[in-house]
């Protein structure tokens, strides 16, 4: 899921880095306000953990690879704002040091993976499990539930991204000049890759350390600030 | 023992199993992720180099590329394995290092 350089014209490179700076503004005041210091070491460990489960590429035999990315699971725990920072940490890094997207598609790759991701997880959470038990199995289940539909849905904004790319910029004889595949090749080729395979792989990671969280500390599960 | 240091395990532990995610795409002969080929693929798969995607994809070149040492492409898997976790650990101390330093220039103790 990360667009390396090339793929995205400056013009939507600018946009998405302007859409991402009052979100990195907001999750800053938002992680001032709701974060303890005693929380601090698991934004470190979210952010850690973020970039290396990115690092487990899972094959899909004979066709693409993908991987999990964690996110959801990190806003479960301290805070949708709290994961939006920690995983903008590893994508900035992964970018700058690895190659591992694009620097000039920061800004697009931080608003897939960084903000819709796991918003969209941690609200689909917060809806499935309600007032549930800290320590229940209806909280494992909707932070999974939540896990899929995140990276469902981030994998659809980069499909989209990608897609609207040669209809809005190609030469006179139709060549694209950037991305070259359109909505109709991109997003199902990032959904359906995620639907079948990379969802889970979020899933299973996101409900494995849930669980294991919920009889280590089931503070993580109670809400609000620790 | 406390629950930050188990996570850290935890991480320690993932760094040391991270070349999987080099060996199983090798074993099942899966290509790259989708959407993030390099020039040449588009060239083979596109017949043309779209203009300004050359331009914008020679911009920069990462120190540990494809979290491997510079001119390793095309190294056997042990040596890309080895290469694997010596970017995991400085991605991890890094990143770590920079979210300490973010979380504690944000957060100050609550009354």
């Amino acid at each position: 899921m990360h667009i390396p350089d090339g793929y995205l014209s400056p013009a939507t490179c600018g946009v998405f880095g302007a859409v991402m700076i009052p979100i990195w503004t907001v999750a800053s005041k938002a992680v001032k306000k709701t974060l303890s210091v005693k929380q601090v070491p698991y934004l470190a460990i979210g952010a850690a953990f973020s970039f290396v489960i990115m690092m487990f590429n899972v094959p899909i035999p004979g066709g693409s690879t993908g991987h999990a990315v964690g996110g959801v699971l990190v806003a479960v725990l301290i805070g949708p704002w709290a994961a939006c920072i920690a995983v903008t940490v590893a994508l900035v890094i992964q970018a700058l040091l690895f190659g591992d997207g694009g620097i000039t598609a920061i800004g697009a790759n931080c608003f897939n993976m960084a903000f819709v991701l796991p918003f969209v997880g941690y609200y689909v959470y917060r809806l499935i499990c309600s007032d549930s038990p800290a320590g229940s199995n209806r909280r494992v289940i909707a932070a999974g539930a939540g896990a899929y539909v995140g990276i469902c849905v981030a994998a659809l904004c980069t499909g989209v991204e990608f897609g609207l790319q040669p209809l809005l910029y190609h030469t006179a004889n139709g060549q694209a000049l950037y991305c070259p595949y359109s909505l109709n090749v991109a997003v199902p080729a990032m959904l359906v890759s995620h639907f079948l395979v990379f969802g889970w792989v979020e899933v299973i990671v996101t409900a494995l350390v849930v669980k294991y969280l919920q009889k280590q500390d089931a503070v993580f599960f109670k809400g609000g600030r620790f | 023992m406390k629950l930050t240091r188990k996570l850290w395990i935890g991480i320690a532990a993932l760094m040391v199993l991270s070349p999987l995610g080099v060996i199983l795409p090798d074993y099942f002969k899966a290509e790259s992720a989708w959407g993030e080929w390099g020039l040449d693929q588009i060239q083979k798969m596109t017949g043309y180099v779209p203009q300004g995607f050359q331009r914008l994809s020679e911009l920069w070149k990462a120190p540990l590329p494809d979290y491997a040492f510079q001119g390793w492409e095309g190294k056997d898997l042990f040596h890309l394995s080895f290469a694997y976790i010596i970017s995991a650990f400085v991605g991890i101390a890094i990143i770590a290092g920079v979210a300490l330093l973010l979380g504690k220039v944000l957060v100050k103790e609550h009354e």
